[in-house]
């Protein structure tokens, strides 16, 4: 299995400088008022073609940073990432400069992803046009095609984005993505701000698109049960770091990292009945200031010394399926 | 036992320029003593709308045209602007979606909770503070005095929606309105907070009106459900028989468009369409554009079915087939 | 495309049914309106020339106003110490004066756009340099730049403009890069950097056009202070000779008999320049309340 994308040792820190004044302040003696957010510590994922993986996580956990490395919008502080081998974005005077097309976005609120004052029409057709991804005669007709695509009627190309509803923008954003004829999408909670009804049509368009076009996607969710729904595997992430890796359903079924246990049990359950709740001890703690030793060891019940001092790496706890806690390689006990 | 917030025929209107507007649409709900009812509806059902009605807090082009809100016996509706100030955060009290808009940025906690006990209760500021770091541990939040003494963006969000909830039962209030709270909080952070708002109702009998678009947050929270689309109550009852037997179309949709219950891959059962307008909703049942089970008769007003703890508003109710 | 067409009639009209609740605005702008006629039509409307020399008539020197001179036809507004009729003064300078005011204000405008577009987009250090020179030339009154700059580059129409464009981009500048870094961080335009399109795309066909309604609104104010602006470097003495009448120096030029009994030669202009100002920035207030309802409370 050759990996179309492929993520390898990615971090990435933002760095707030002082200004001038906390500057000065710092020069007769006050405290540094330089700030680094550790949004993401040495990622390693791979995507083979036609493959979903799905991303999950709280606030913080560094997902939708990723997916903005991946779109070539950020560069990583360290590590690579690569299509087909070659590299997605390459650093140009601190910013990142995209080099390829084939990698797409759909954003999480489509109230903002689609410029107000431009027509869908033109949003749609304003990147093939420009990259020539078909002939230019026959970009009026793609941009048909695709509104017919994703449900909407062909006639709709000369409106202007507030004519529509949430749920038919995001289909919008998904005919603009594909546009591109992108070898990888990336959805960054694509159909978080959708209410449930709208999600679920969304969620089977892209369903049926996959099915289609064979995609391969990048799916970044807080949503477990919508993540399930789509991925072929999954990632869980906590402050920046992949602490489970494994298939789907494996990981839904035999979750093994005390963090993706405990997140299964806080989510509220369709069902009947008064259920107790088992939620997580404690808060997430501040990316600007990450635990040291496993970043899930404040909260975790089964930290021991180990945890306090040794970052545990993601190792097989089963073929597939990778496990980031001292509990499956040793122990939490500190050797002797 | 009476309830301790009645709402009967509430409705809300808005005028804008292409039309009035009906966000709130006869709405009528009782909840009791230490009790949680889930108001349950997607954007635009009038839902929270129906929460700020109940404060009298709808601003202009809104305007609520009718309706009665009783708490303890008086009519809310028929005070006066001063007495209504009087009943909110004293018997009335309501939480947010962002905890920002009951939080002062510029005062420590400890401070704004004095201010909102001493504004009802004429009590020292040392009593004051008392009470504050007692409604601080009634919601869970550790180290209670020492968060008296942060500012609120020294806290996490869910923490500031914990200090939120503990402003909003500083009076014991008979009846807690929450619109949305949990939406924007992590998961993990949500189900700290809903475990102490079910303890909450359990242990201080204030009755709770939990708005959300989550029908998986009320399914686990709530005792009883009311579904709102387009502006009405479509359907109400025990969250145990809703869930388990919707009466209305719409309910069932709802309940089938979450991905967790299906299998994966597998196409969603999806409601077609999308939330009518306000301005021109069909004539009868507002569902039926979108309903498998519409038939001519839907064109006319549907009657309430079902029995008297279980009903929907529906011409072709589910289960009597 | 006949659905877009209505819309953006749709819009037109909405926007026009809110600017009417103010009418005072409305009146405004129909002062204004007229005011532009009569200017631009001031070769036809205005009884006299009063660019060319041959036309004044010593003898109709101080004719008080509705008198009739030599010419055979009414003063209506009087005329100056050379026989100059006072109201085709008045319109020609009220040419002059919008004519500064709007070149003045489109080329600030334009300025201020490159410079606040640039310093937004690219941020770090070019915005830090940037945008502290805007802030230096915030600081110190817009009149005492423009006094300067025509000591230094002499007087006429295109150095007046010139200087007014360096005295007042600023404003503009500060502007747009505030609603540009805004506008900048919102999802359509990282949409738009990650399919990749190139940056000038991305600056002029996204960023610009939503950055553009709080510009409007500063260049109404800014064409009324560019306006005034002129007319004191004329009064001062440093703008336009009184052979090309500007209000300001016909103001200037009556303001030498004002404490004689004939004050029409300083008070007709100095009206037109007033009218003219705040009938701009009136209909300015009304489009900003339009624009964004919270800043009109």
């Amino acid at each position: 299995m050759s990996a179309l994308l492929q993520i390898t040792g990615v971090s990435k820190r933002f760095t707030r400088h002082p200004n001038l004044a906390e500057r000065m302040l710092h020069a007769v003696g006050g405290p540094d008022a330089t700030q680094t957010v550790h949004a993401l510590t040495d990622v390693t994922l791979e995507v083979a073609r036609g493959e979903v993986l799905g991303i999950v996580g709280e606030s913080g956990c560094g997902k939708s940073t990723l997916g903005r490395i991946v779109s070539g919008i950020y560069m990583p502080s360290a590590g690579s990432i690569t299509l087909d081998g070659k590299p997605v974005a390459r650093d140009r005077g601190g910013a990142a400069e995209k080099l390829t097309t084939q990698v797409q976005m759909i954003h999480q609120d489509p109230f903002a992803s689609l410029n107000p004052r431009i027509k869908v029409g033109q949003t749609i057709s304003e990147g093939p046009h420009h990259h020539r991804v078909v002939p230019r005669a026959q970009v009026d007709t793609m941009v048909r095609d695709l509104l017919g695509r994703v449900g909407l009627e062909p006639s709709y190309a000369g409106r202007l984005p507030h004519q529509f509803s949430g749920g038919q923008r995001q289909r919008i954003a998904i005919a603009r993505a594909l546009a591109m004829n992108p070898d990888l999408l990336v959805l960054d909670e694509a159909v978080a701000s959708l209410d449930v009804s709208i999600q679920a049509q969304v969620l089977n368009l892209f369903l049926e698109l996959r099915r289609e076009l064979g995609l391969t996607a990048l799916f970044i969710s807080h949503d477990l049960g919508v993540v399930r729904h789509v991925s072929d595997r999954v990632a869980i992430m906590y402050l920046g770091r992949v602490v489970e890796l494994a298939p789907a359903e494996r990981i839904y079924n035999d979750p093994q990292h005390p963090y993706t246990r405990a997140l299964f049990e806080s989510i509220p359950v369709l069902g009947t009945g008064r259920r107790e709740f088992h939620p997580i001890k404690g808060e997430i703690p501040s990316p600007l200031n990450p635990p040291p030793g496993c970043a899930f060891h404040p909260r975790c019940p089964h930290a021991g010394p180990r945890c306090r001092v040794e970052v545990p790496a993601l190792s097989p706890a089963a073929p597939g399926h990778g496990v980031a806690c001292h509990l499956n390689t040793g122990g939490v006990e500190l050797a002797a | 036992m009476s309830a301790a917030i009645e709402v009967a025929g509430l409705t809300t209107q808005f005028e804008t320029r292409a039309g009035i507007v009906t966000a709130v649409n006869d709405v009528s709900f009782s909840v009791g003593r230490g009790r949680i009812l889930g108001l349950v509806g997607e954007s635009g059902s009038g839902k929270s709308v129906t929460g700020f009605s109940i404060l009298g807090l709808v601003d202009p082009p809104g305007r609520v045209s009718g309706g009665q809100v009783l708490v303890a016996g008086t009519d809310l509706r028929g005070l006066t602007p001063e007495a209504m100030r009087k009943m909110r955060g004293k018997a009335v009290s309501m939480v947010f979606q962002d905890p920002m808009m009951t939080l002062n940025p510029v005062l420590r906690v400890g401070d704004q909770m004095a201010r909102a006990v001493r504004a009802h209760d004429r009590v020292s500021t040392r009593a004051a503070w008392d009470r504050a770091r007692a409604a601080l541990e009634v919601v869970g939040i550790p180290a209670a005095a020492e968060r008296l003494h942060a500012y609120p963006h020294q806290l996490s969000g869910g923490m500031r929606q914990r200090v939120a909830i503990a402003i909003a039962i500083l009076h014991q209030p008979a009846v807690l309105i929450a619109d949305e709270p949990t939406t924007a909080l992590d998961v993990s952070i949500q189900g700290q907070i809903l475990a102490e708002v079910r303890r909450l109702a359990d242990d201080t009998g204030t009755a709770i009106v939990w708005i959300t678009h989550d029908l998986a947050v009320v399914s686990s929270l709530a005792d009883d459900i009311c579904v709102m689309y387009a502006g009405r109550i479509v359907e109400r009852g025990p969250a145990e028989a809703v869930i388990a037997r919707p009466l209305h179309p719409y309910t069932r949709g709802l309940m089938d468009s979450v991905p967790a219950r299906h299998e994966p891959g597998k196409p969603l059962p999806q409601i077609p369409g999308s939330t009518p307008s306000l301005l021109n909703l069909p004539s009868g049942c507002p569902f039926r554009n979108r309903c498998p089970r519409a038939s001519d008769l839907c064109t006319t007003d549907p009657p309430e079915v079902g029995t008297a703890t279980h009903s929907a508003r529906c011409h072709h109710p589910l289960g009597d087939a | 495309m006949a659905v877009a067409e209505t819309t953006r009639r749709q819009r037109l009209s909405e926007f026009w049914s809110d600017f009417a609740q103010s009418r005072v605005a409305v009146v405004a702008l129909a002062v204004i309106l007229v005011l532009l006629f009569l200017a631009f039509a001031c070769e036809w409307v205005a009884p006299q020339d009063p660019y060319d020399l041959r036309n004044l008539d010593w003898l109709d020197a101080f004719l008080p106003p509705g008198t009739v001179g030599s010419g055979g036809y009414v003063h209506v507004l009087g005329t100056d110490n050379v026989g100059r009729d006072m109201l085709s003064a008045v319109l020609y300078g009220l040419r002059t004066s919008f004519i500064i005011g709007l070149s003045a204000g489109a080329l600030a405008l334009t300025a201020g756009i490159a410079v606040g577009l640039t310093a937004a987009y690219f941020g770090g250090r070019l915005e830090a340099v940037l945008m502290r020179v805007v802030d230096l030339q915030l600081s110190m009154p817009a009149i005492l730049m423009a006094l300067v700059l025509v000591a230094l580059l002499g007087s006429g129409v295109g150095q007046i403009v010139l200087a007014l464009v360096v005295a007042q981009y600023a404003y503009f500048a500060r502007t747009t890069h505030g609603a540009a870094t805004v506008e900048r961080r919102k999802d359509y335009i990282e949409a738009a950097r990650s399919t990749p399109l190139p940056t000038y795309r991305v600056l002029f066909r996204h960023l610009l056009p939503n950055v553009m309604p709080p510009l409007i609104v500063v260049a109404t104010v800014q064409v009324a202070a560019a306006i005034a602006l002129e007319a004191t470097l004329s009064f001062l003495g440093v703008g336009l000779p009184l052979t090309e009448p500007s209000l300001g120096s016909l103001i200037s030029n009556g303001f030498r008999y004002i404490h004689t009994d004939r004050t029409w030669l300083s008070l007709y202009p100095g009206f037109a320049l007033m009218i003219t100002v705040v009938a701009i920035n009136l209909v300015g207030d009304q489009v900003r309340t339009v624009l964004d309802p919270r800043q009109g409370l």
